[in-house]
């Protein structure tokens, strides 16, 4: 009766095999092949546009300037695209992320320099608004099931006007408090610097230490202590070297006024990533959400509120735009009726998705709107070195996103084909 | 009109499950028209019947997705009034639908526990469920998945049914009922499923099999319930009927002594 046939089929052991870093590699390596290709192209992406443009600029580019400025650029994209990774996730877009962000800067600035509140109160204020405006998207979205392209699409047009009555007719409303000013402009001292990597470091090797002791105290068997540390090694050499770099002087004239140091945006950036990642991967919440992004309907199923979800991940996406509004408002020194406007939304979607996040749903990590987004600017920054024309600069923009999209899109495919 | 009122294995043995003159109809249309069915602890009950004949509809109503419109549902001989989905898996009913649900973006793990996550404080308790997984797992006999950690997209037709299987008795199921398991699949998965299907049985569950597959039927059903149009016609031991008998049942709703009576012996 119990005949159980066994063909191409491995035996789940009683012990459960070991990973090794050689079998490790060996399941990357078939992921790959299977069209689950994570950030690989991302990386590549950037290594290659990085020596691109060094080799073709290089007074201009590789400069130590120039790489603050990089961040600087980018971080206000990076945190938008943090929150689109939740909405992509679900398989929906938020294409009002951008003036959501615009809205949130305005209030943010009409509230300190028309109102005179405090920085606590106007920046709770702003990021309310994101969050009351995301949970009107998801509202929509959830409850009336209309589709996210088109209620997005609306707020899109609806948060421009919005912008314009907040910031009234002046047209541009100046920001001069120095709390919201240092967010974009100040540089942690370079003994801070080199703290933060140690914290970071050596957080990052005890939550590994302690998964490990966790697993063998269950009996289940953990990868070889190779592959958890080759990941440390490579994270402690990179960040290493960013607080390396960061902390030698890079003013062009030192002894008027000392330019050294991480940028503030490196440490509020990695904190975000912990706990967003945290909230992704090791939360019951977090689960759902994938859960939601790969079957809705198996999801339901199994008893989970999925409109529910949907609205909650609204709310975290505009919330996280409307963090990125503040940076606009930090680093431009002002709200303007186009802050937020223009490409900043296109650049957001485009960092998640070249970083990795599937537009189809199910597939992605906060990590991937961090590495997408440094190589929308390392093209945002180094293009204009190499040709001022804008006609140029638009057209190989929109060429890398329809590149990315489209290996998205190819992996897709693949996965299906070797599902089987 | 008289119904097959062959009591195959009642044997002294209360069933776990026993409905009595289940009616179920949408607007004007009468779906279910009094059901009697019996499910016994340790058996395959296969319900066979045409397209319409109310087999979803029957088990919606017994695993809460729809509500009966009347008759009575005994469960461990209590009578329930099972409104929901959630009703019935506290009970210990669980249903594995044809389409599976599951997530293909996600590993076999966290399939098993979708949305029922073990968690310690806020965090998920990624361990506990591993070691459960497998246990439930090895429990099954399944030997055919490498690790419970693989995507489930990676997975065969016949594992990914292992995997809806094993999630449905992971929550000391007693009850387990499955829609066209090997519908989709190849000869070599079918057998793996049926020899599945049969050890649930065997460790002491019920299950309920809907198939349209009667070598499926055959092959591991202690049972066969047969609907034709909202009746039940038949309850009859699956040794003693042949294949084409079933079908008969299934295609007229009588086939012999077994089912509806003949018209022409009404008349008479």
């Amino acid at each position: 009766m119990s005949a159980t046939i066994d063909q191409s089929a491995t035996p789940l052991e009683d012990v459960p095999e070991r990973a090794t870093l050689r079998s490790a590699t060996h399941d990357y390596l078939t992921r790959v092949r299977g069209g689950d290709v994570g950030s690989l192209p991302a990386i590549a992406g950037f290594v290659f546009l990085v020596v691109l443009f060094t080799i073709l600029r290089p007074d201009q580019f590789a400069t130590k300037l120039n790489w603050a400025n990089l961040l600087n650029q980018s971080a206000a994209v990076i945190f938008i695209a943090m929150g689109l990774v939740f909405v992509l996730l679900l398989g929906e877009i938020d294409l009002s992320a951008g003036y959501t962000a615009g809205v949130s800067g305005g209030t943010l600035a009409v509230l300190m320099t028309l109102k005179g509140w405090p920085w606590p109160a106007a920046i709770l204020a702003a990021l309310v608004v994101g969050v009351v405006v995301g949970l009107l998207l998801g509202l929509l979205v959830a409850r009336l099931g209309i589709p996210s392209f088109v209620v997005t699409l609306s707020a899109f047009l609806a948060l421009q006007g919005v912008l314009l009555t907040v910031i009234g007719t002046g047209g541009t409303v100046p920001v001069r408090d120095p709390f919201v000013l240092s967010i974009m402009n100040n540089n942690m001292s370079p003994v801070l610097g080199w703290v933060m990597w140690l914290v970071v470091v050596l957080g990052y090797t005890l939550v590994e230490l302690l998964g490990r002791a966790r697993r063998r105290k269950a009996g289940l068997a953990s990868p070889s202590p190779l592959i958890p540390g080759l990941r440390i090694a490579v994270l402690a050499v990179l960040l290493g070297l960013l607080v390396y770099l960061f902390n030698l002087e890079r003013a062009v004239n030192p002894a008027i006024k000392s330019l050294r140091g991480v940028p503030l945006i490196v440490p509020i950036a990695i904190v975000f990533v912990v706990v967003l990642g945290f909230v992704l991967k090791r939360t019951r919440f977090g689960q759902h959400i994938y859960a939601v992004g790969g079957n809705a309907e198996a999801a339901r199923r199994a008893g989970i509120n999925v409109n529910r979800v949907k609205i909650a991940c609204f709310m975290i996406s505009s919330g996280l735009a409307a963090f990125g509004g503040i940076l606009l408002v930090s680093r431009a020194n002002s709200v303007s009726p186009s802050t937020g406007g223009a490409s900043t939304l296109l650049l957001a979607v485009g960092a998640a998705v070249i970083g990795g996040t599937s537009l189809f749903g199910g597939k992605g990590r906060i990590i991937d709107a961090i590495i997408g987004g440094l190589v929308i600017a390392v093209i945002q920054n180094g293009l204009p070195l190499i040709t001022q024309r804008a006609e140029i600069q638009y057209i190989v923009t929109g060429l890398v996103l329809l590149l990315a999209a489209s290996v998205d899109a190819i992996s897709r495919r693949r996965a299906a084909a070797s599902g089987r | 009109m008289t119904t097959g009122t062959v009591s195959p294995q009642g044997d002294g043995q209360q069933p776990l499950l026993s409905l009595r003159g289940i009616t179920k109809s949408f607007g004007a249309v009468d779906v279910l028209k009094g059901i009697d069915l019996d499910c016994y602890l340790g058996q395959v009950t296969a319900l066979v019947g045409d397209n319409g004949a109310g087999k979803s509809t029957l088990v919606k109503g017994i695993a809460g997705t729809y509500t009966f419109d009347g008759g009575t549902y005994l469960f461990e001989g209590q009578p329930v009034n099972v409104t929901s989905p959630k009703a019935a898996s506290d009970l210990g009913i669980e249903v594995v639908y044809q389409d599976l649900a599951l997530c293909d973006n996600l590993d076999v793990v966290h399939n098993m526990f979708l949305g029922r996550e073990e968690t310690s404080g806020i965090v998920m308790d990624e361990t506990t469920m591993e070691r459960r997984a497998q246990e439930t797992l090895k429990s099954l006999s399944v030997r055919t998945l490498k690790s419970v950690r693989t995507s489930v997209s990676r997975l065969s037709g016949g594992q990914r049914q292992t995997v809806a299987i094993a999630r449905a008795v992971l929550w000391n199921s007693k009850l387990v009922i499955l829609d066209e398991p090997t519908a989709a699949l190849g000869v070599a998965q079918t057998e793996q499923v049926l020899n599945l299907v049969r050890r649930l049985a065997d460790s002491g569950l019920a299950v309920i099999l809907i198939s349209h597959n009667m070598n499926d039927v055959k092959q591991v059903a202690d049972s066969v319930a047969a609907l034709y149009l909202g009746q039940l016609v038949a309850t009859v031991r699956a040794d003693d009927v042949t294949t084409g008998q079933i079908v008969e049942l299934i295609t007229t709703g009588r086939s012999g002594e077994l089912g509806l009576a003949a018209e022409r012996e009404v008349l008479r």
